[in-house]
């Protein structure tokens, strides 16, 4: 764990800078193939619309996989992440409009914790509207 | 409730090894669309102090996936696919996984409950290398909706 971001120079409060990230179809079937998650919600409208989803949607994981870069693009060194806990809370439509979906992720150092250690509380909303709950990681620093 | 709560404390035995691979990793990493050197460049990673490239923070799920989803599919369970959704997921590392690393998985059903009408199990996965270091444990919460009024 190499990072050069010092226990020090952060405190309670401390705002990681935000992060837009756009979805489109594609990428939920690139992460289809990369996680093994094939569930027919996250590809296929006509059987998402059939379960009563308005429209296919995106893997938790994505959302949450993407989230967490806002912690490691602040950080530097991905191992600097020692824990990473998410609720879902709401999904992630994913229309096949040429448009897509937008992620905003934002991050703010919530407690200082033992050993060089803080936890982070993220937000992550998609169309104004709240996707994770208690979206939380604990990051190694300096 | 619809699931069977015997299968509470229930542990799977280890899965076969899996090998991470470095390309593994790129492909993880470029579907969450994220170009991090440490994920993709193997001297970015070792400037780091890392063997090989590193993996992102989700990447476990990429072979945990199919092993708790055989555990939650177990028909005797009782716990229908099609009304299962994704409540909780977290991880806690004892150390980052790097390319190169052989992985070992065992599942423990951790609890069994009924809530708001819905039920829910938690599975935690515990993953160390084939030679018994802690790597991660991964826990997630799935919610069946809706099979206590059936």
């Amino acid at each position: 764990m190499t990072t050069n971001l010092k226990f020090t120079d952060v405190e309670v409060g401390t705002k990681l800078p935000a992060l837009s990230v756009p979805i489109q179809r594609l990428n939920l079937i690139m992460y289809a193939g990369a996680s093994g998650d094939f569930n027919i919600i996250h590809w296929n409208e006509r059987f998402a619309t059939s379960v009563g989803l308005p429209n296919v949607i995106a893997h938790g994981m994505f959302t949450m996989g993407a989230a967490i870069r806002v912690v490691t693009d602040w950080v530097g060194d991905p191992g600097a992440v020692v824990e990473y806990g998410v609720r879902f809370t709401r999904p992630v439509p994913v229309p096949d409009d040429g448009v897509g979906a937008v992620l905003e992720i934002s991050g703010e150092v919530t407690e200082l914790l033992d050993a060089g250690r803080v936890r982070v509380t993220l937000t992550a909303s998609s169309a104004g509207q709240t996707v994770l709950g208690k979206a939380r990681a604990v990051v190694q620093l300096a | 409730m619809a699931l069977n709560p015997d299968f509470i404390g229930r542990t799977y035995p280890s899965s076969e090894p899996y090998l991470v691979g470095r390309e593994k990793i790129r492909e993880f990493a470029r579907a969450i669309g994220d170009s991090n050197p440490a994920y993709h460049d193997v001297a970015a990673a070792q400037g780091l102090g890392y063997a090989d490239v590193v993996a992102p923070p989700t990447f476990a799920i990429a072979f945990i996936f199919a092993s708790t989803s055989a555990v939650i599919l177990d028909p005797d369970l009782g716990l229908d696919y099609t009304k299962v959704v994704h409540g909780e997921e977290s991880f806690v590392y004892a150390r980052p996984i790097v390319a190169g690393d052989e992985l070992v998985v065992v599942n423990t059903i951790e609890n069994i409950r009924a809530a708001a009408g819905n039920d829910m199990i938690t599975v935690r996965s515990d993953v160390s290398t084939t030679s018994g270091e802690p790597v991660v444990v991964t826990t997630v919460v799935i919610v069946a909706r809706g099979t206590d009024a059936q």
